[in-house]
This record gives C-alpha cells, structure tokens and sequence, in this order.
C-alpha cells in the first residue's frame, strides 16, 4: 500500500494508519445520533447532510441545531457554532508546520481540521507520520460521519415525536460527552459549571438561544479571572 | 430563503473561515497568551451552557422532567468510561421509558 507523498508503509506506518481507522470508525458512527436528532428537530434531510458535509465539526452542528430545535434564531446558533469551532483554528496553527501544505491542498485538507484528525498528528514523532495520521484520521471520519449522518437523518424523519424517543435528552448528553474529556482540572469543572449555571439562570429573562452565548461568555470572563494557567486538556 | 438556512450558511463560513485561517495565517499572530487562553476557555463554558439550556429549559421556563434523569445516568457512565455511542442512547433510552412509565 502506498500513500502520496510518503512512499511505502512500513510496521510502524502500518499501526499508525490501524489506529486512525479504528479512531475514524468509532467516532463517524456518532454522526448517526447527530442526523436522527437533526431531522427530528425539524431540520430537513437535506439541511442535515449539508451541515455534516460542510460544517463537519460535531460539536458546531450539535450546537447549531440544539438552539434551532429550543426555538432560537438560527443566527444565534450559527454564532454558538462558531465560536466553538474556534479551537479548531489552534489546532490547524500547531498542524501548520507539520503538513506544510499550499494551494488547493491546503484549501482541503482545512476541511478536515477537527478534534481526532489533529490529536492523531500531534502525537507522531515524525512529520511523515503525523501527515498519515492527519489524513488518515480526518479522511476517513469524514466521509463515515457523512454516510452515518445520512442513514441517522432518514431514520430521524420516520421517527415522529423526538421526546417519546428520549431523543432531547440524547443532546444533552452529546454534549455531556463533548465536554467530559475536557474537565481535566478544577478550573476547568468551574467554568463548565459556571456556564451551565449563567445560562440556566438567564433562560427565563433572555429569548431562546442567548443564554447560551451569554452564559458561555459570563463563563469564560470568570475563567479569566480565576486562572492564570490554562486548564487542562487539548482545547 | 428561510432563516435556518441563513444560519446554516453562516454556520459553514463561521467554521470553514476558522480552519482555513488557523492552517494560513502566521503563528505569531495567533499565540498570544490570552488568545491561547480564551480559546481554551470557550468550549468548557458553552459546552457547560448548552447543557442546562438542553436539560433543563422549556421555552422561557425551567422545568424539571425526564431529561435530568437521563443526564445523571449518562454522567455515571461517562465516569465509568463508556464510549459516546453507547452512552448517547443509554440516556435517551433512560428519558423515554421514564416517560412511557409517568
């Protein structure tokens, strides 16, 4: 087997290109959570496939369809997926040098900057390596979280009342799953709390969708203030 | 053209504009300490908001139901170190039968 650009695999190439595959299959199954709760949020099948396509950062199309299906202003859910997909910047700073890509290249290869692409680079001691990882990883999540989107999107809209399913309970645990590796340090564990808390206390007094924002903002400044470290985790 | 694909657009160049941007522009101009840290910071506190607006909000209201259940068994879960998959459907597993029980 032989992969552009890096010449023939060998053993340890070989365990490399294992491993992101077994990282691609388990994470792109969860795009069958994030298309059935899409549809059965009201979104169209059509609108579902073209978040994953893309959007493709599940943390960001979580988001945007949780404010949506609450009843917010899509344009506030567009700006609470954005901003959480601005880690993903910081990961194509520290991938920069490693992948060393220009043009088109580079153009594609953003597309598929996300959490497992990155942390299966960044771990290589090669840059020959980390360029597999990255590809292979980001590649292969790409296009099962397509296909698995797709088949959870047409059983979403099949479905009919998402709640007798539990199916707003699984959001919230999507992103319980989201945050958990993150909660490394107890500052960490406060501003999650306390983001959690702003919001649930700003959802009586704001329209739907803000709390969110602005809980995350309030959450944030209080970060700020009680550390002077960064917390814990790959963020 | 409606306002969900007015958000979903501005979701695509929101998040395509990052990543694209964090593979071009030059390193110096983004590693500033408190740019690192603020970064960090985000996705804990939305990621801990969307959770309570998730669990806990109905509309305008704070109410008490079957999801807040179905949290607390996917955080065991989580600590007990299930996988995401397994662990989504648990909670919405747990949220449903409670419902088909009350």
């Amino acid at each position: 087997m032989r992969w552009p650009g890096t010449g023939r695999l060998d053993a340890s190439d070989r365990s490399v290109v294992s491993d992101s595959l077994g990282v691609a299959v388990a994470v792109g199954a969860y795009g069958v959570s994030f298309g059935a709760i899409s549809t059965a949020s009201g979104l169209t099948v059509l609108q579902t496939c073209l978040l994953s396509l893309l959007v493709f950062t599940g943390g960001s199309q979580f988001a945007f369809i949780g404010v949506v299906a609450a009843g917010g202003n899509p344009a506030t859910g567009a700006v609470t997926a954005t901003l959480l997909g601005v880690r993903n910047m910081f990961y194509g700073i520290t991938l920069a040098p490693l992948l060393r890509l220009s043009g088109w290249r580079r153009w594609a290869a953003a597309q598929v900057v996300i959490d497992e692409s990155t942390a299966m680079a960044v771990t290589r001691t090669s840059s020959r390596q980390a360029r597999l990882g990255f590809f292979v990883t980001g590649i292969g999540v790409f296009v099962l979280w397509n296909l698995f989107t797709l088949l959870g999107a047409i059983a979403g809209e099949s479905l009919g009342d998402p709640r007798a399913y539990g199916l707003d309970a699984a959001v919230g645990a999507a992103f319980l799953g989201l945050v958990w590796p993150r909660l490394t340090s107890a500052l960490a564990r406060a501003v999650a709390l306390a983001g959690a808390a702003a919001a649930a206390g700003l959802v009586p007094v704001t329209s739907a969708g803000l709390p969110i924002v602005l809980g995350g903002g309030v959450a944030v400044l209080l970060g700020l203030a009680l550390g002077r470290r960064p917390p814990g985790g790959d963020a | 053209m409606s306002a969900v694909w007015v958000g979903i657009a501005l979701t695509v160049v929101g998040c395509y504009g990052l990543k694209i941007a964090g593979l071009s522009v030059p390193e110096r101009l983004l590693t500033h300490r408190l740019t690192v840290q603020v970064s960090e910071l985000i996705p804990l506190g939305l990621l801990g908001a969307l959770i309570a607006v998730q669990v806990l909000a109905d509309g305008d209201r704070l109410v008490l139901d079957a999801r807040l259940p179905a949290i607390a068994v996917a955080a065991v879960l989580l600590w007990r170190g299930v996988p995401f998959l397994p662990m989504v459907v648990a909670a919405a597993a747990t949220a449903a039968l409670l419902r088909l029980w009350t």
